[in-house]
Formats: C-alpha cells, sequence, structure tokens
C-alpha cells in the first residue's frame, strides 16, 4: 500500500528527466522515422532541442535543425555555442541584410553562410524552415530536429521533409495554429491539408510514431500552472516545477491606492490580476485601455519591484527587459508603444500574442484580446491566442480589460463549421475564455481611470 | 472590416447613398461576358431548375427543367447549357499570340525560355452572387467524371456527349475563382461591394438587389428604404417582388407556384404515358407541352430581374476607369484559360476529385503570393485604397523636406541618400523597417532611419528620416530621377510590392514519408459517382 503515497509525493525535477530520457532513447536509438514531443508553455522545450542536437552530434548522425523564425535559429545556435563551445556549427541564412544575430560571429566554432553547401561537414546546421526549403540537391542528413513543429504549416514540412531521414518534432500544441492569409476550406479533411500544422500531417500519415509529453513547466509559476493546464490542456495535464512560495515579487514603494497600485499588489500576491473598466464598445485601439496598460507598466517599474525565485537566493530587480505587454492586434502593440514612450517607458517588449510564442517575461501585462469588443469572432476565440498571453509570465500576469467579456461570450458561441475528416480542437476557444474569465474574476480590480 | 471601411459605412447610412470604396475598377470586365443566372430546386443539392444565360442582354437563353428530379431531363438541361457555353469558351481558344514562358530544360535542369502560344483574350463567366460560383464549381464536380456512350458503351445513364467537357470547364472556372484578384469567374455582388460601401452588413450585401439599391437608388430615395423594399415587398400573391439572385429560390414561389407547376406538369405526363390512341395522345401532348410552358415561364419570371440586375451592376462598373494593374493579372487569367485549354486538348484526364500533396501546397502558395499581390496592387493603383492602408499605419504619404546625399560603408561605396519626409500619417514603423514605394512602375526600398516630431508638436506632423537603398544605378552618383527631391510629394508603403514567391516545392513522385509518400499511379480513370437509390425516382 506505498503506491498512494508516492504519487501524492511529486517530484517535478524526476518526472521531467524521465520524460527526457524516454525522448532521447527514442530519438537515438528508437526504430520509427519520426518522434514527436509535445511541450506545454515553459516546459524545457529548448533545453530539450539543444541537449538533443548535443547527443545526436555526440553519436556522430549529422544533423539539421528546422526553426520557424531566424530569432529561434540564432537563440538554439547560441545555446549550443554555451553549451560545447568545440562543437562545429553551421548557421544558414537568408541573402537579405542582417539575416542573423550579430553575436554569431563572435563565436570561433559556429560558421554562416547563404550556401548549403558551405556548411557540408559540420555536426549540426540550423536554420529556418523558409530558408531550408530552398536548399536542393544535397545528400539528405540523417537526423533532423523540427522546432515549434505545431506552429510550422504542413506545406512548410512537405518543402523540406526530403532533406532529412528521422525527424525529431518538437512544440507546444496549445499555442497559436499556423494560419493562411486565403481560405483552405477546400482541403479541410485531407490528411495533407497543407494549411494544418506540420505535426497533424505528420500522424495522420504516422500514427505508429512515439509521441511524448514533457509534464513539468518550469517557467509557470504554481498560481498559473494548474489555470492553464486545466484551461488549455485539459486531456493532458501538466505541473508547476516549482510550489506556492518558491517565487515572490514584492515592491519597494508602497501602493498609492490606485487602480493600477491596487493590481499590481493582488497580482504580486495571488499571480493574477484584473484590472476591469467599466464597460464600453470601443475601437480596437481603446485609448483609455491602453492608457491603463501603458499606466500598470509605469508603475511596475515606478514601484522598486524586486522578483525573488529559485534561479538565485536574492531578490532580483524587476527591471523593464523583464516585463512584457501582450495584444492581440498589432495596432493595438504600436498603440501601446506609443502610450509608454509619452510615459517615459523604454525597454519594455510590447507585441502581439503571434510574436510572444516562445518568449519568457518575470510579469506581463495583457491586454484582453475580446476587450471592448461588440463581436467575438474566431481570431479573437482562438485558444492559442489567449494561452500565449496568459503562460509568458514567471510571477504574474496582469490583465486589462473592459467589463462585459462574459455577458460577449454568452452572446457569441463559437458557430465555426465543422468539417468532416478534421481533428475538432479541444478545448474550444469559447470555453478556454471562459475558463480564465471566471479564475480572473476572483482577482478583479475595477477601476475608472 | 477596416476603419475606413466603417467609416464609409457609417457615411453611407448617414447619406442614404453607398460610398464609393475604389475610384477605379479593380477587376478586369470582359467586352463580351457570359452571363448566368441559375436556380436550383430546394431540398435536392445541385439539382438544376433553370438558368438564364447568354452574352446578349436583350436576348437571354432560357433554359428549364420541368421536372427536376427527373435525371434524363436534367442531363437535357446541362446538354443545352453545354451548347451555350461551350462555343462561347471554344470562341477564345483559337485566336493566340506568341509568349514566352521559363521552363527546367529536362536535360540540363537549367531554366530556359520556350517560346509557348498565349489565347489573347479569355472567356469570362458572371453570375449573381458568391451561392452561383459555389454552383458552378458543383455542377463541375458532377459533370466531368460522366462517361458518355460514345466513351464507355456500358455505362448505365451516359451522359450527352459534351456534357463531361462542359464539366471539366465549369470546374476550371470554379477553381481559379478561388485564385484572389482572378476574373474567369465572378460574382456580381462580390465586385460590387469591392467597389462600394453600403450601410448594411457585408451579409446583407449578398443579395444582389438590395446592394444595387443602395448603389443607385431609384430617383429620390433613401438606400436603406429601397434595400429594404428589395429584400421584402411582396405582391398581393405574396411573392417577392425582386427574387433573390438564387441560385436559391424564395420558399413562398415554391410553395405557391412552383409545385403544383411541377404537379399538373407531372400528371400531364402521366396522363400521355396512359393515352390510349393517337387522338388522345395529341390532345395530352398538347397538355403537356402548356404544362411545361408554364414551369419556363415561372423560372423566366424568376431570373428575368437577376439577369436585369446582373447586367445594370456591369453598367455601373464600367463607368469606373479599369485600374492599371488589371490588365497585369488578367493576363495570369489567360496563361489560366491557355494551359486548360491546352490539357483539354492533349487528352488530359479530368481534375481529380481531389489534389495530392503537392499539389494542394501548391495551390496555397499561388493564391497567398495572389493574395498579398493584389493586396498591394489594388492600394497602388488606387489613392482610396491606399488612403485606408494609410489610415491602418500601413503606408504613409507626404512632402520630402530634406535630402542629404550620404554612402555606404563598403569599398565601392554606394549612394545611400538621406530623405527627410513630412507626414501627417501615423505608420507603424518598427527600428529599421522597410518601406516602398512605386518608382516608374518598380519598388524602389527604403529604410526607416528614424523620426523627429514635426514642428506642430503633440504627433499631428511628422519628420520621417529614410534611407534610400536601391534603383539608383550602379554609378557613384544616383541616377537621374531615382532620388526622391525637396518638395516632391512621395508615398511609401511598409508592405511589399512584389510579394515573393516560395521554394519550389518537390514533385509528386518525391512525396516525403511524412506527406503519406508518392500518390502512386491512377491506373484506372476517377469513376462518376456511384447511382444511389436517390438517383431513380
Amino acid at each position: 500500500m506505498t503506491a498512494p503515497a508516492e504519487a501524492a509525493v511529486f517530484d517535478p525535477g524526476a518526472a521531467a528527466a524521465r520524460a527526457t530520457d524516454a525522448i532521447l532513447r527514442d530519438t537515438l536509438h528508437g526504430a520509427a522515422r519520426g518522434v514527436v514531443v509535445d511541450s506545454p508553455p515553459g516546459a524545457g522545450k529548448s533545453t530539450l532541442v539543444v541537449r538533443a542536437a548535443l547527443e545526436l552530434a555526440a553519436a556522430g548522425r549529422p544533423l539539421m535543425v528546422v526553426a520557424q523564425t531566424n530569432a529561434q535559429v540564432d537563440d538554439l545556435v547560441l545555446r549550443l555555442a554555451e553549451q560545447n563551445p568545440d562543437l562545429p556549427v553551421g548557421r544558414l541564412h537568408s541573402s537579405d541584410s542582417d539575416p542573423y544575430d550579430k553575436a554569431l560571429d563572435a563565436l570561433d566554432n559556429v560558421r554562416t553562410s547563404a550556401k548549403a553547401a558551405d556548411l557540408a561537414g559540420l555536426g549540426v546546421v540550423l536554420s529556418t524552415a523558409a530558408k531550408w526549403a530552398h536548399v536542393k540537391g544535397v545528400e539528405p542528413w540523417e537526423h533532423a530536429i523540427v522546432d515549434e513543429a505545431y506552429q510550422m504549416r504542413s506545406d512548410a514540412l512537405l518543402a523540406v521533409a526530403n532533406l532529412f531521414q528521422r525527424a525529431l518534432f518538437v512544440g507546444d500544441p496549445g499555442q497559436l495554429d499556423p494560419f493562411s492569409i486565403v481560405g483552405g476550406e477546400q482541403w479541410a479533411g485531407l490528411s495533407y491539408d497543407p494549411s494544418a500544422s506540420a505535426v497533424s500531417t505528420l500522424l495522420a500519415h504516422n500514427p505508429d510514431l512515439p509521441q511524448h509529453r514533457l509534464p513539468v513547466s518550469w517557467r509557470l509559476p504554481a498560481s498559473a500552472a494548474p489555470l492553464v493546464s486545466d484551461a488549455f490542456y485539459p486531456y493532458t495535464p501538466f505541473r508547476s516545477g516549482t510550489d506556492h512560495g518558491d517565487r515572490t515579487l514584492s515592491f519597494g514603494v508602497p501602493s498609492d491606492g490606485s487602480g493600477p497600485d491596487r493590481v499590481i499588489d493582488e497580482a504580486a500576491a495571488s499571480g493574477w490580476g484584473l484590472l476591469e473598466l467599466p464597460a464600453r464598445h470601443t475601437p480596437r485601439t481603446d485609448p483609455e485601455a491602453v492608457r491603463a496598460v501603458a499606466t500598470v507598466v509605469r508603475r511596475l517599474l515606478d514601484r522598486g519591484g524586486a522578483a525573488t525565485s529559485e534561479r538565485s537566493p536574492d531578490p532580483v530587480p524587476l527591471t523593464a527587459g523583464r516585463i512584457a505587454v501582450g495584444t492581440a492586434h498589432r495596432d493595438q502593440a504600436a498603440a501601446v508603444r506609443a502610450a509608454l514612450a509619452e510615459l517615459g517607458v523604454a525597454d519594455v517588449t510590447v507585441d502581439t500574442a503571434n510574436r510572444l510564442q516562445g518568449r519568457e517575461y518575470d510579469v506581463t501585462v495583457v491586454l484582453h484580446p475580446l476587450s471592448g469588443r461588440p463581436d467575438a469572432t474566431a481570431f479573437h476565440l482562438e485558444t492559442g491566442r489567449l494561452c500565449v498571453l496568459a503562460s509568458r509570465h514567471r510571477h504574474a500576469c496582469v490583465v486589462v480589460c473592459r467589463a462585459g467579456v462574459g455577458e460577449l461570450l454568452d452572446d457569441y458561441p463559437s458557430t465555426e463549421p465543422v468539417q468532416l475528416g478534421t481533428l475538432v480542437k479541444f478545448p474550444d476557444g469559447w470555453e478556454a475564455n471562459h475558463a480564465v474569465l471566471a479564475h480572473l474574476a476572483e482577482h478583479r480590480v475595477a477601476w475608472r481611470p | 472590416m477596416s476603419l475606413i471601411a466603417t467609416l464609409a459605412r457609417l457615411e453611407a447610412v448617414s447619406t442614404g447613398r453607398a460610398q464609393p470604396a475604389a475610384t477605379v475598377r479593380h477587376r478586369h470586365l470582359s467586352a463580351r461576358p457570359l452571363v448566368f443566372v441559375p436556380l436550383t430546386t430546394a431540398g435536392e443539392a445541385g439539382a438544376p431548375l433553370g438558368a438564364l444565360v447568354g452574352t446578349d442582354r436583350d436576348a437571354p437563353k432560357l433554359l428549364a427543367v420541368p421536372q427536376p428530379r427527373d435525371r434524363d431531363l436534367r442531363f437535357a438541361f446541362l446538354s443545352e447549357l453545354a451548347d451555350v457555353v461551350l462555343p462561347y469558351v471554344d470562341g477564345f481558344a483559337d485566336a493566340v499570340e506568341a509568349a514566352e514562358r521559363a521552363e527546367t530544360d529536362p536535360e540540363t535542369g537549367k531554366r530556359i525560355k520556350v517560346e509557348v502560344e498565349l489565347c489573347a483574350d479569355a472567356p469570362q463567366l458572371i453570375v449573381p452572387s458568391r451561392a452561383g460560383i459555389d454552383l458552378v464549381r458543383l455542377l463541375g464536380r458532377s459533370m466531368r467524371f460522366r462517361r458518355t456512350a460514345e466513351q464507355d458503351p456500358e455505362a448505365p445513364f451516359p451522359a450527352p456527349p459534351r456534357v463531361p467537357l462542359l464539366g471539366r470547364w465549369l470546374t476550371h472556372f470554379g477553381e481559379r475563382a478561388r485564385v484572389p484578384g482572378s476574373s474567369l469567374l465572378l460574382a456580381t455582388t462580390d465586385v460590387l461591394s469591392r467597389h462600394w460601401a453600403t450601410g448594411q452588413s457585408t451579409l446583407e450585401d449578398q443579395h444582389l438587389g438590395a446592394l444595387l439599391a443602395w448603389i443607385d437608388p431609384p430617383e429620390g430615395r433613401l438606400g436603406a428604404e429601397a434595400a429594404q423594399e428589395a429584400e421584402l415587398a411582396r405582391d398581393a400573391d405574396g411573392q417577392l417582388l425582386c427574387p433573390p439572385a438564387g441560385p436559391a429560390t424564395d420558399p413562398a414561389f415554391d410553395n405557391k407556384l412552383l409545385a403544383p407547376a411541377i404537379e399538373r406538369y407531372d400528371r400531364a405526363r402521366t396522363a400521355l404515358a396512359a393515352a390510349e390512341d393517337g387522338l388522345e395522345a395529341d390532345d395530352r401532348l398538347g397538355a403537356l407541352t402548356a404544362a411545361e410552358r408554364e414551369i419556363r415561364a415561372l423560372v423566366e419570371s424568376r431570373t428575368r430581374p437577376t439577369w436585369d440586375a446582373v447586367w445594370r451592376g456591369l453598367d455601373l462598373l464600367r463607368e469606373l476607369p479599369e485600374g492599371a494593374r488589371v490588365e497585369e493579372r488578367w493576363t495570369r487569367d489567360r496563361w489560366s484559360f491557355t494551359s486548360h485549354r491546352d490539357r483539354v486538348l492533349a487528352g488530359e484526364p479530368p481534375q481529380p476529385r481531389r489534389d495530392d500533396a503537392v499539389t494542394a501546397a501548391n495551390k496555397l502558395a499561388v493564391r497567398e503570393r495572389e493574395q498579398a499581390r493584389l493586396e498591394a496592387q489594388e492600394a497602388l493603383d488606387d489613392p482610396l485604397v491606399m488612403a485606408g492602408r494609410r489610415l491602418a499605419g500601413e503606408a504613409f504619404a507626404g512632402e520630402v523636406v530634406d535630402v542629404v546625399m550620404a554612402y555606404s560603408d563598403s569599398k565601392r561605396p554606394s549612394p545611400r541618400p538621406l530623405v527627410t519626409v513630412r507626414t501627417d500619417d501615423g505608420p507603424h514603423l518598427g527600428e529599421r523597417a522597410r518601406v516602398y514605394r512605386s518608382l516608374g512602375g518598380k519598388p524602389q526600398a527604403a529604410e526607416f532611419v528614424g523620426r523627429e516630431d514635426g514642428p506642430g508638436g503633440d504627433g499631428g506632423e511628422t519628420l520621417l528620416v529614410l534611407r534610400i537603398l536601391d534603383k539608383m544605378g550602379r554609378g557613384k552618383e544616383p541616377e537621374a530621377g531615382s532620388v526622391p527631391e525637396k518638395g516632391d510629394r512621395v508615398c511609401f508603403t511598409l508592405f511589399e510590392h512584389e510579394p515573393r514567391g516560395g521554394a519550389k516545392l518537390p514533385d509528386p513522385e518525391e512525396t516525403p514519408w511524412t506527406h503519406g509518400g508518392p500518390p502512386g499511379e491512377e491506373a484506372v480513370p476517377e469513376a462518376a459517382d456511384p447511382v444511389t437509390e436517390e438517383d431513380l425516382l
């Protein structure tokens, strides 16, 4: 009768290590041509990619790495060089100006080129899917690692899949699905629907591939992991690597009693804060909401925040570089940037959900995608969008929103047509939005700017 | 919906008239389009009830199916349709001009220029609404796999000779209509609502009568009133004064007029079959003909108003001058037409039911590129569209207030002049963002260097500093006219003018394992849909 006692004590480190070992075993010694790894936010996906790359290189297997953006590729190159400075690494880049991070030039064992032939013979070659697609007439690589595979479109995988024999696919199924600027309903339900994600095509044609899951989020605090897991990963739950009390956020300057200060204190104490503005239909760049977002950021900086976590024994100051603002639309991000500039704030990252994917901050301030809207379209309801925005933080997340989103959701149940042969995604955005909203309601600070 | 479109709709509401959403026409209109106004039978997908079709607005050809569930009558309808559509399509096949196309030489693998034929003009099909485009696709799908008695003497229900070919052409038109900016098959409501913003929702804009009521209301009436009347007004018998543009019909018409007429036709037909002698048969044939004539009249009464509305819509569109880059896009339609003509001539099988993985990915890539190209070209062709992009922060226009010559750092310094533009627009320019302007029809790129607030302060006017990057020739000094001068009005966009195509995909025979491997050879041609019990009444 020891089993219940064992289950009660969850050792996140051991659970993560077991998962990683199984993944590496299948990748290095398994018979399957592909291995798929689902990774929830902040579960050590990049660490896994770097480790798998090093082990494959150590085993003498020529390896190509496919990532989706240049920033992701550069980041992986830097991490590889940090882990093993002696490993010869190739960075294949485009022929545009400034194709890669200049920091790569300082690394002795990193060779950069716009031609794949120049990089032949190097243990690991990394590039974006778009650049790999132009590589023709070369000997296929024995192994590939495809990073952010759920954000890669099926047609992008089609363009590069002949370059490798076997591959490890790593990604986060809960983030934003790839999209197309034109309709692809014509192919909905086909196993190789070009606008679907690379992983769905891969698994439709190769259902027997081993699939693994990283079980622990090291980024999300204990206050956030259960909500994100329940709302966005109901069938593949994960845990936080840290416990309540492992991380704290404190401020040197006490609250002045204003809405922004109260919501900051609420978020510091509980991990979540909802700054609720009066209900109103507004244009996308709602000036009051934008100003509220900027004010919260300004106050976060002014109040001398300090973050304590498992990473270091001493509190680390909460600087502009550790704060991010997330929005749904680019014009909203631009409006927030302008408002921050007016308040004299620089160096805070302000971007859309699409561009914040894969990034990590101590505190995030989110303009709710449905705030002030008269309708809820599929774009604004997309599960992945809210998931990205709600899962970038290590300590706390403040959501700024107009009142009335709950009623709006009830007025607009999802009505997307169901296509034969496609996997219906669970949970749908409507349900996920309600789950998050219900949780945020417990941390609500009403404010009239 | 963009901000400018919302504003235009508000203005339409307050003025009672649709507002222009474009100053030029962004779609090609053929001098001799084939207008096709189809109706279908309720309750049975794709069963045609009738149509008006033709190129002469005063003399449309009326086709009707007196009993839409009778497959012989349906085939007769399709056969008659083929007799109108195919000669029209064929009329464009023979006039060709010489053109060049880049192809990969099978021996050397190099890209070479090949002399090919390009049809000098192409057919254009116009339907009233988007649902009409779907019907064209459905008809194509239902016909192209049919076998004629000549092709397959064993076929249980052989199709009339030209019907499968009509199916292939309609499929081609339907598939081409999915390419943004193409004009081989157009829906009148789509084209009209591209050029005018009404005071109703985009869903309501799909009602051709209501849309025209907003754009061109009767003398002294408001658009909203006229549109509501077009949607709802009924005569004493409860029939809509402005019948829906189809292909679906109004239920009141189905129940009160069509169903009884079809029943009379059925009874007359049964009676004729039961006739016992020649004299009786003659009488009953007369009754059958009368019943059929009645149904034809009903079909004409519901399609003729739509037919006239489509031509009126075309008249309105023709009043707009054609956009400068419309011709270029039409040339791509001509290529599309020419290549399908060649496939038909070469005896290739009909388009498969489902695209293989590579074809699907290629089509998606083409459509995404065409969408980006269309958005850029419409803005470049039309100051009103560009105004919308400027309002959205995706472009800016202004006056050049300063030009400072500068050079690149390389060994052979090239000109990289710094141009300061004063603008009232608020573009969303990121650090070192690329911007483009049209210089003699070609895009010239510049890099955003920095901004200063203009003399007004408070964000109204901004000074933007740009570094011009290309199109200045090879010399040390930029070619004349290639750099804007002080006092010039310039307009830069944040989007590219000529979107780049993606990488070439593998051939279908090389489909990778991730996508199921090569599709394999089609040994037998795809069969038509199996005949089910519902087909045999």
